[in-house]
């Protein structure tokens, strides 16, 4: 066990892949030399070379398609997408090449290949860099969509998203790459907790919070909270946005019967609205309470000065909380 | 040059074959003519076999096209007039060469042995590429105009990585396909990587009603100079040249020289699909100067006139074009519809188990129909 922050346990995990298979390869924008802007590919090119870790030309079309034509030839390439708003110029290579050449060649070509992008807001950025748009890729068959949310998952959700045979989008919480913990650096692959599994974080009986990525944290402290009060919240890391782990979902909002879905995205047509519909067509009759959805405004992300407003945080969560036990 | 801002049209200083920068190795009158760059020693084998690719090539675009309108296809892309760009560039490559088409590559992939009736497939809605992209080197075709171009780049600096591999990789698009992004940016990997690829530019003058001209207003083989390798411009109606400059465009780039930008000059004789309708926006006189520089009609006045054929040559190349025309219309006709299922397979190569769940529960709605 080590105690690691999230940024470093990635960097272990890529290093990892890096020694476990030499098909793999890093590409992206000053992923090489600077080690990434959040330094999590630090040190990997120093010692797999350049032609393993790849400083590409600045152009995010051209890193995915040129990692999609890597990956028919057999490697396996791990992009890194500088910040979440650049992602768009590769969306196109994304959604139409990516996510369709399995399915186009009626399953003859593969394309193992992994997007990494730092998400979410929370660090005073600029604008372009503190965006939610996990909707978007969770939206698109083909793809496969996770986002972790602490240090150990990260260090054991990498090296399963580079080993998985369809392409990934991996979302990174930016705002936590610094937090730290626990990490079994000698944990062997098979023995991880699955990628596409999502995980009960915090056990609870009176109501079910549903979080992701950055949201997982928030989530955790809500939880706290409202122990404080009396209330025993269920806390879910859903890790996995397509495919859904649907019956760890299920089996726990059958069990509390009330939902709270926190992300940072824009509420409407967000990922929640896809949870509460799944929670309330499936879970009706043990429900004492519609689901309710605690996240963005529909407002491209505000300048950071005014971040704090836009992003749920804990009393948003506990009015949400307050909310589903008013019925 | 001249340009009209206000209407933002660019006439060309010259556009045509009378370019003397294009290389052409057999006249439209069927002469062969040297060049300093690209000799070409054939055999009058050689150029029967180019011949008889062509006409095959044609007669199964016709009855293609035929299908369409009877309603057996949903669309087809026309290749006509295209024949001899494709099969001559085609018939310079290796077969492991890694071959990444457009939609309209029907010459390429015959060149590649794909059964014609196989390309049909996907015009009928059976599939999306009806061959195996490993066995042929042909990537499945792109709809989206360049975006295949960023991957052959890709495929060409996987196999920089394989020791001893001189396979080179090859992204077939139009002039229209030049505009996007993509192609763009493909250039740029390919040459900060010097990677072992071969652009390969029909242009065939008009991006559905957008003419070439709108689209750039310099010839577009001198865009490779901007980016830091060769370019030339070949008369994409001459066979023969066709294939001296990929052969020699592929040897350049399996040393190890980096890419290369071939523009075919040549002419979309028909529509840009089935439901194009070119009387629009194009004059039936340019359409009939580009009759006169038919690819095919030059290689059969050569054959011709050097007697390396005969007239029961072209009688029998006839005669087997007819035979196929029969096979892939049979072909087609029949070929039965895929199962409902069958839309749920392929989504993923590990698998999930949601879709799964999605597929099961379809199946047992469809089920219900056959118990009811």
């Amino acid at each position: 066990m080590a105690a690691l922050a999230l940024a470093r346990a990635l960097n272990l995990g890529l290093r990892k892949a890096l020694e476990a298979n030499p098909k793999v390869v890093i590409m992206g924008e000053d992923v090489g030399k600077l080690g990434g802007v959040f330094r999590v590919t630090d040190g990997l090119q120093k010692d797999f070379g350049e032609d393993r870790v790849m400083d590409t030309p600045l152009a995010e079309s051209g890193i995915v398609g040129t990692a999609i034509g890597m990956a028919l030839r057999g490697w396996r390439p791990v992009c890194e997408i500088q910040f979440d708003g650049f992602v768009f110029p590769a969306y196109d290579q994304i959604v139409n090449q990516l996510a369709k050449l399995h399915y186009r060649s009626g399953g003859r070509l593969r394309v193992p290949l992994v997007i990494r992008i730092p998400f979410g807001g929370g660090i005073g950025a600029v604008e372009h860099h503190s965006e939610s748009p996990e909707a978007l890729f969770a939206h698109i068959p083909g793809l496969k969509v996770v986002a972790c949310s602490n240090a150990a998952d990260a260090y054991t959700m990498i090296q399963q998203a580079v080993a998985c045979d369809d392409p990934v989008i991996f979302f990174e919480p930016k705002r936590r790459y610094w937090e730290r913990g626990d990490v079994d650096l000698d944990i062997p692959l098979e023995d991880a907790f699955p990628l596409h599994a999502a995980r009960v974080v915090r056990e609870g009986r009176d109501a079910t919070l549903l979080a992701y990525g950055p949201s997982v944290r928030l989530a955790l402290d809500a939880a706290a909270a409202a122990a404080e009060d009396g209330r025993e919240l269920e806390v879910i890391d859903i890790r996995s946005l397509s495919p859904l782990d649907w019956e760890t979902v299920h089996h726990s909002v059958r069990r509390t019967g009330r939902c709270v879905v926190i992300h940072e995205a824009p509420v409407f047509v967000g990922y929640g609205a896809e949870l509460a519909a799944r929670v309330t067509e499936q879970c009706f009759y043990s429900l004492e309470a519609p689901v309710l959805r605690v996240g963005g405004f529909s407002i491209p992300y505000p300048p950071s000065r005014l971040e704090e407003h836009y992003l749920p945080d804990v009393e948003r969560v506990l009015d949400a909380v307050d909310r589903v036990f008013a019925y | 040059m001249t340009v009209d801002s206000l209407h933002h049209t660019v006439a060309p200083a010259e556009a045509g074959p009378a370019d003397p920068t294009l290389v052409q190795l057999l006249t439209p009158e069927g002469q062969r003519r040297g060049h300093p760059d690209f000799p070409l020693e054939i055999a009058d084998d050689d150029v029967r076999a180019l011949y008889r690719d062509m006409v095959a090539l044609r007669r199964f675009d016709v009855e293609a096209t035929t299908l369409q309108r009877q309603g057996e296809l949903g669309i087809w892309a026309q290749v006509l007039g295209q024949e001899a760009a494709q099969i001559g560039s085609a018939r310079a490559l290796r077969p492991t060469d890694m071959v990444f088409p457009t939609y309209r590559e029907h010459g390429v992939a015959w060149c590649r042995g794909i059964p014609p009736e196989d390309i049909l497939q996907l015009f009928r809605g059976i599939n999306f590429g009806g061959w195996d992209p490993a066995a042929y080197h042909v990537a499945p075709y792109t709809i989206v105009i360049g975006a295949h171009a960023l991957h052959a780049v890709g495929y060409a600096m996987a196999l920089q990585r394989e020791p001893g591999n001189d396979s080179i990789a090859i992204a077939y698009f139009g002039d229209g396909a030049t505009s996007e992004g993509d192609v763009n940016e493909a250039f740029v990997f390919a040459a900060s990587y010097r990677a072992p690829v071969i652009f390969f530019v029909q242009n065939n003058q008009w991006a559905i009603s957008v003419p070439e001209i709108r689209q750039s207003p310099i010839p577009l083989y001198q865009r490779a100079a901007g980016f830091g390798f060769p370019g030339v411009r070949v008369d994409g109606n001459d066979v023969l040249a066709c294939l001296a400059v990929t052969r020699a465009a592929a040897a350049h780039v399996r040393a190890g020289n980096g890419p290369y930008l071939i523009e075919a000059f040549t002419y979309r004789m028909g529509a840009h699909t089935t439901s194009d309708d070119p009387t629009r926006y194009r004059l039936a006189a340019e359409v009939e100067a580009w009759k006169l520089r038919d690819p095919i009609e030059r290689v059969k006045a050569y054959l011709s006139r050097s007697g390396a054929a005969d007239a029961d040559f072209f009688t029998d190349v006839d005669t087997e074009a007819e035979r196929l025309a029969e096979r892939v219309r049979a072909a087609c006709v029949t070929m039965p519809d895929p199962g409902p299922l069958t839309m749920f397979d392929h989504v993923y190569a590990a698998g999930s188990a949601m879709l799964d769940a999605e597929k099961a529960a379809y199946a047992e709605y469809l089920a219900s129909f056959e118990e009811a």
